[in-house]
C-alpha cells in the first residue's frame, strides 16, 4: 500500500510537470527548461523551510514564484526565437541551472541538499494542486486568454493581426508554466527529503515532454493521462524498469503512426462529454465541465 | 481621409517591391487595388496592417502616423484584414475563431479567468459569444458555429475569415483577394456581402483579380504595376486608361 501511494504521489507530481510543459506549448513554445524550473522551485522551497524556517505551503509557493520570475527572465530572450532554437536555449538553461546547483555551496553543491522536512500529506497536496490545475485549464479553454494562447500556437501572424499581443501572451504562458514547474519541484523536495542536482537533469525535461506528446496535445487531459500512464506502467512492469526510455521511444513511434494527436484528443473529450450528458441527463449543466 | 499613404517604399534585399506609393483612402468607400501578379498589392497590405514596416515614407491612419506601430495595436486602432491564403485557427471551432476577433476589445486576464472575481468576466464572455454569433449570422455561417474551422469548405473559410476580421469592429477592412477560389455564385454572394459591410459605414480596401466584382462594387480603383501606382480613378476611368490596358495586355503594336 505504501508503495502504491508513493507511486501515485510521484505520478501526481509528474502530472503537474506535464501540465507545466503544456501551457507554454499551447502558445507554440517547446520548453526543455521545465526540469530546470522544477529544480529552482525545489531548491528555493527547501531553502525556505530548512534555512529560514518558513512553513510548507508558503515555502512551496515561494519556490514556485521564484521559478516563475526566472521564467520571465528566460522568457524575454526566448520570445525572439522559435522552434529548434528555442529548444536549444531552454535545453541550455536547464544545464545552467544544474551546473549552478552543483557548484552552489549554500545548497550543498554536488553532494545534495539533505534534511528537508518530510511532508506526510504530499499525496493530498500534489493532487490538490492537480485539481486546481484541472479547474484552471478547463476554464482557460473557454476564456479569452485561453483562446489567445491557442491562436498564437496555431498561427502567430494571424493572431497578431486580429489584435493579440503575442509577446505578452507567450511570456505569460512561459512564466506561468515555469511557476507550475516550480510548485512541482517544491512538492517533490518535501517528499524526497533530499534533493541533488542530478534529479533535475535534461532527461527529466524530455520525460515531461514525452508525457504530454504521448497523452495528447490538443487538450490538457492529454498530458494528465500521459503522466499517469507512463509513471504507472514501468512501476507495474518491474522487468522493463531499466528499459523505460526505450519503451517511451517505441510508444512514441507507434503513436506517430496511428494517432499523431496523442492518446487523448479533442474527439475523445467530446465523446466523453456526450457520454456524461447522456448518463446525467438534465444535470449536465452542473457537471464539472461548467466549472 | 481614413488612410493616407505618403511616398511609401519597401525593399527586400535591395529589390524594390514598392516605390513612391501615394494613396488616399476616403472614409466609407470601397477602394480597390488591382494589378498584375507581383505588382506589390499584398506587400502594401502588409505595410498597412503592420506585418512589415516601411523603408521610406509614412502611413497615417485616422490622421495618426502609424509607422512602426505593432500589428496588434493597429488592430486595436481599427484596421482589420484577411489573408490571400486563408489563415484560420484550424483546430478551433468556427465560433471560437470569431470570438478571437473580440480579443482586443475585451479585458479578462489569466487570473480573472481562474478566480472569476466578479460576474463581469462571465458577462464579458457571454457578450463576446453573442457578438460572434451575430457576425456568423451576418456571413451566413450560424449553422456551422461548432464545427472545426479547418473542416469548412474553402468559400466558407473565406467568409469565416471576414467574420473574424469584422468581430474586431474595424473602421478599415483590408480584404486580400476574398473571391479567390470561389465559384461565380459564391463570388456573387461575396459581392453583396462586401457592399453590405460598406453600407454599415466601414471603409473597405480590396485586392481583387475578379474584374467583374471590382468594377461592380468599387468607388475608387488604384492600379499597381511593378511596385508603382500607374493609375487611379473610378471604374470607368480605369477601364479606358491606356496605361492600365498596357499593364494587363501589353503595348499595342
Amino acid at each position: 500500500m505504501d508503495y502504491l501511494i508513493s507511486v501515485a504521489t510521484i505520478a501526481g507530481i509528474y502530472i503537474i510537470m506535464a501540465l507545466s510543459f503544456y501551457l507554454p506549448f499551447m502558445t507554440g513554445q517547446i520548453s526543455l527548461a521545465q526540469a530546470g524550473f522544477m529544480s529552482i522551485g525545489a531548491y528555493g522551497s527547501a531553502v525556505c523551510t530548512v534555512k529560514w524556517g518558513i512553513p510548507y505551503v508558503p515555502a512551496v509557493l515561494i519556490g514556485g514564484i521564484f521559478a516563475g520570475i526566472v521564467g520571465v527572465l528566460l522568457g524575454l530572450p526566448a520570445l525572439r526565437i522559435k522552434g529548434i532554437y528555442l529548444l536549444l536555449l531552454t535545453l541550455g538553461f536547464g544545464e545552467i541551472v544544474r551546473v549552478v546547483a552543483i557548484n552552489l555551496e549554500y545548497t550543498g553543491a554536488a553532494e545534495g541538499f539533505p534534511g528537508i522536512p518530510y511532508q506526510k500529506y504530499t499525496l493530498l497536496y500534489a493532487y490538490g494542486m492537480v485539481l486546481i490545475l484541472i479547474i484552471f485549464f478547463s476554464r482557460l479553454r473557454r476564456s479569452r486568454m485561453g483562446r489567445a494562447f491557442q491562436a498564437v500556437g496555431s498561427d502567430e501572424d494571424a493572431a497578431e493581426i486580429i489584435g493579440v499581443n503575442i509577446v505578452s501572451a507567450k511570456l505569460l504562458a512561459f512564466s506561468v508554466g515555469a511557476f507550475m514547474a516550480g510548485i512541482g519541484g517544491g512538492i517533490l523536495a518535501h517528499y524526497q527529503e533530499y534533493i541533488e542536482p542530478l534529479m533535475f537533469d535534461i532527461m527529466h525535461a524530455i520525460e515531461f515532454l514525452i508525457f504530454a506528446i504521448f497523452g495528447g496535445i490538443q487538450i490538457f487531459w492529454g498530458p494528465i493521462f500521459g503522466a499517469l500512464v507512463l509513471t504507472f506502467i514501468p512501476e507495474f512492469l518491474r522487468a522493463i524498469q531499466n528499459w523505460r526510455m526505450e519503451l517511451y521511444g517505441a510508444l512514441l513511434i507507434i503513436m506517430m503512426i496511428i494517432r499523431p494527436q496523442g492518446v487523448i484528443g479533442l474527439d475523445t473529450v467530446q465523446g466523453a462529454e456526450r457520454l456524461f450528458r447522456k448518463a446525467l441527463g438534465n444535470v449536465n449543466r452542473l457537471t464539472i465541465w461548467s466549472l | 481621409m481614413i488612410l493616407e499613404i505618403r511616398d511609401v517604399a519597401k525593399f527586400f534585399n535591395g529589390f524594390s517591391a514598392l516605390s513612391n506609393i501615394g494613396m488616399d483612402v476616403e472614409e466609407k468607400r470601397i477602394h480597390a487595388i488591382i494589378g498584375p501578379n507581383g505588382a506589390g498589392k499584398t506587400t502594401l497590405f502588409n505595410l498597412i496592417s503592420g506585418m512589415y514596416d516601411v523603408n521610406r515614407g509614412e502611413i497615417c491612419f485616422k490622421g495618426m502616423r502609424i509607422n512602426g506601430v505593432k500589428p496588434h495595436v493597429r488592430a486595436k486602432l481599427g484596421i482589420g484584414r484577411t489573408f490571400q491564403i486563408v489563415r484560420l485557427f484550424g483546430f478551433m471551432s468556427v465560433l471560437e475563431n470569431v470570438m478571437l476577433g473580440s480579443h482586443c476589445k475585451t479585458k479578462a486576464g489569466l487570473l480573472k479567468t481562474f478566480f472569476r472575481f466578479s460576474m463581469r468576466e462571465m458577462q464579458e464572455e457571454k457578450i463576446t459569444r453573442e457578438n460572434a454569433m451575430s457576425w456568423l449570422e451576418f456571413v451566413g455561417l450560424t449553422h456551422k458555429a461548432n464545427e472545426v474551422a479547418s473542416n469548412l469548405p474553402h468559400a466558407e473559410q473565406r467568409l469565416l475569415e471576414i467574420a473574424r476580421a469584422h468581430a474586431l469592429g474595424p473602421d478599415l477592412l483590408l480584404l486580400d483577394e476574398p473571391s479567390a477560389g470561389m465559384n461565380p455564385k459564391e463570388a456573387e454572394e461575396l459581392n453583396s456581402l462586401i457592399s453590405k459591410i460598406n453600407r454599415m459605414g466601414k471603409t473597405v480596401l480590396l485586392i481583387e483579380h475578379n474584374m467583374e466584382l471590382v468594377m461592380g462594387i468599387s468607388h475608387v480603383i488604384s492600379v499597381l504595376n511593378f511596385g508603382e501606382k500607374i493609375a487611379e480613378g473610378n471604374p470607368s476611368e480605369i477601364q479606358d486608361n491606356p496605361a492600365v490596358i498596357e499593364a494587363y495586355l501589353g503595348r499595342k503594336r
